[in-house]
């Protein structure tokens, strides 16, 4: 027996080098997960402002095509965004690690597209799946499970009126969850309700219409211009931070806070005395928006500077509009108008 | 001690070229106290002052509100702060930089806004303003990740 050891070693060589490189593609994929995905849905994919991800119904009842599709397109004005710089190789050895928390062969749906009523779908629609997906598909409300939400729920119904979630989603993938559920989820199966599989059937030619019937354009992320909002004062540096603070508490808000730009780097009395910070805030709206997305207090509390150089006094303040692209959720939009309006008005009055 | 292959994708990672996420985050599996603590710690070894810290969770609970921790922490250097004065006016409301932490559960997440999103405009001088900003945000966001 003992020539042949030597032969076997060799031909086990490329099995132990395929091992190794799946090994290598795991580890990578925990790399690229902990840098771009545990934030939101956690180290133990439990979710979190994202969907838990490990959940084993969820792992089975997904195609590793649903996943790639998802990190590369995400889901837009839902928070989850696109990662279009990461390579297909990226992609694949995240899909790899996510895929670990439930090793076994997730389930292969046919590819045919599925056939029925969209009329009746559309019924059963309103009836079934608005109270939690949205009378016409938006999604439920709040970003994941986390912050000042309760805790209690395990997963914000999804936008399924969203480019990224039907790009994904095959007809025969939103039909078997449709007939299964999501064990561990508020989503349950339909044919236990009741619904006969033609009846699911309208539903999800129901849902595939969503293509060409594309939520309003409020529903949609703000493509804005500018980061920052910049008017010239007609006023002196003092008269028009005085004007500012009046004007900021005629609209409802508090000074909180005013500072030099350079506070807090240079001894006290040292810093640039013509540069003045004016932070403001209405607590209210402040919970409102944390309450939306904890991730907006980043851009919070209000603040505006003003700046005089070489005799002309400017006032400078953030673009509302403009960050809330930066957060991807429709839900900020109306607030980010609003603040926006707030600003801009409370700006003009004082320099004006 | 670290194994070499790892080390070597961390090494990758780091040299990752620019992506295109809008904003900055990073689940730090510590508590918000522990956590917060180490934020300043990383600030200050990558050469940051640490300015002010914002303590958005006080004021709100001091008005009735129920919340978590979270606080805003303000950093940078003097000397970006004077450049960005001098020569970046359009930055003034993102100085000093931000990042904001906040609890979620036994857990602490923090998020900074990706100035390379914010300020995808073409001034050569802007853009090296913004890509040391970035770099340095991702160093900090890096070392954060660490245990």
């Amino acid at each position: 027996m003992r020539p042949f050891r030597p032969l076997l070693l060799i031909l086990l060589l490329p099995l132990a080098g395929v091992a190794h490189a799946k090994d290598a593609q795991l580890e990578r994929g925990e790399a690229l997960f902990r840098q771009h995905c545990a934030a939101c849905h956690g180290y133990d994919g439990m979710g979190g402002v994202g969907v838990p991800l490990a959940l084993p119904d969820f792992q089975y009842s997904v195609t590793n095509k649903y996943l790639e599709t998802t990190i590369r397109r995400g889901r837009p004005g839902r928070v989850m965004p696109a990662f279009k710089s990461l390579s297909d190789a990226d992609v694949k050895a995240i899909v790899k690690y996510i895929r670990h928390w439930a090793p076994g062969k997730p389930y292969r749906y046919p590819v045919e597209p599925v056939r029925g009523d969209r009329e009746h779908g559309k019924q059963l629609y309103a009836k079934h799946c608005a109270p939690c997906h949205g009378p016409n598909g938006e999604g439920g409300k709040g970003t994941g499970v986390t912050f000042s939400r309760p805790r209690d729920l395990p997963i914000i119904p999804p936008a399924l009126n969203n480019p990224g979630f039907l790009a994904a989603a095959s007809d025969q993938f939103i039909k078997a969850t449709l007939m299964n559920g999501r064990e561990g989820t508020p989503m349950v199966s339909f044919l236990k309700q009741g619904l006969s599989e033609q009846d699911i059937n309208d539903l999800v030619v129901f849902v595939r219409a969503f293509e060409d019937h594309p939520l309003p354009v409020h529903q949609q992320p703000i493509e804005t211009e500018q980061a920052t909002i910049v008017y010239d004062s007609e006023y002196d540096f003092q008269t028009t931070i005085n004007n500012l603070k009046d004007a900021a508490v005629g609209n409802n808000f508090i000074i909180i806070r005013e500072q030099k730009l350079e506070s807090g780097f240079v001894p006290p009395g040292q810093d640039n005395p013509k540069q003045h910070i004016i932070y403001f805030c209405n607590f209210g709206f402040l919970n409102k928006a944390l309450a939306i997305d904890p991730r907006v207090g980043l851009f919070l509390p209000c603040r505006v500077t003003v700046v005089e150089k070489e005799g002309k006094v400017k006032v400078y303040a953030i673009n509302p509009e403009r960050l809330s692209r930066l957060f991807n959720n429709v839900e900020l939009n109306r607030l980010c108008h609003e603040m926006n309006d707030t600003y801009v008005s409370i700006i003009e009055d004082a320099t004006l | 001690m670290i194994r070499k292959p790892l080390f070597l994708l961390l090494l990758w990672l780091l040299a990752t070229p620019a992506l295109a996420e809008d904003l900055l985050m990073a689940r730090i599996p510590m508590t918000f106290p522990e956590a917060m603590l180490k934020l300043q710690n990383v600030l200050k070894a990558h050469g940051q002052t640490l300015s002010r810290v914002q303590r958005v969770d006080i004021g709100l609970t001091s008005k009735g509100y129920k919340t978590d921790k979270y606080r805003v922490v303000f950093f940078g250097r003097l000397d970006e702060i004077r450049e960005v004065a001098e020569k970046h006016p359009l930055l003034i409301p993102y100085v000093p930089h931000k990042i904001a932490i906040f609890a979620e559960e036994d857990e602490t997440l923090i998020v900074a806004a990706n100035p390379a999103s914010l300020f995808p405009e073409k001034d050569p001088a802007l853009q090296k303003f913004v890509r040391t900003w970035k770099a340095d945000l991702e160093a900090i966001f890096h070392d954060m990740r660490e245990e």
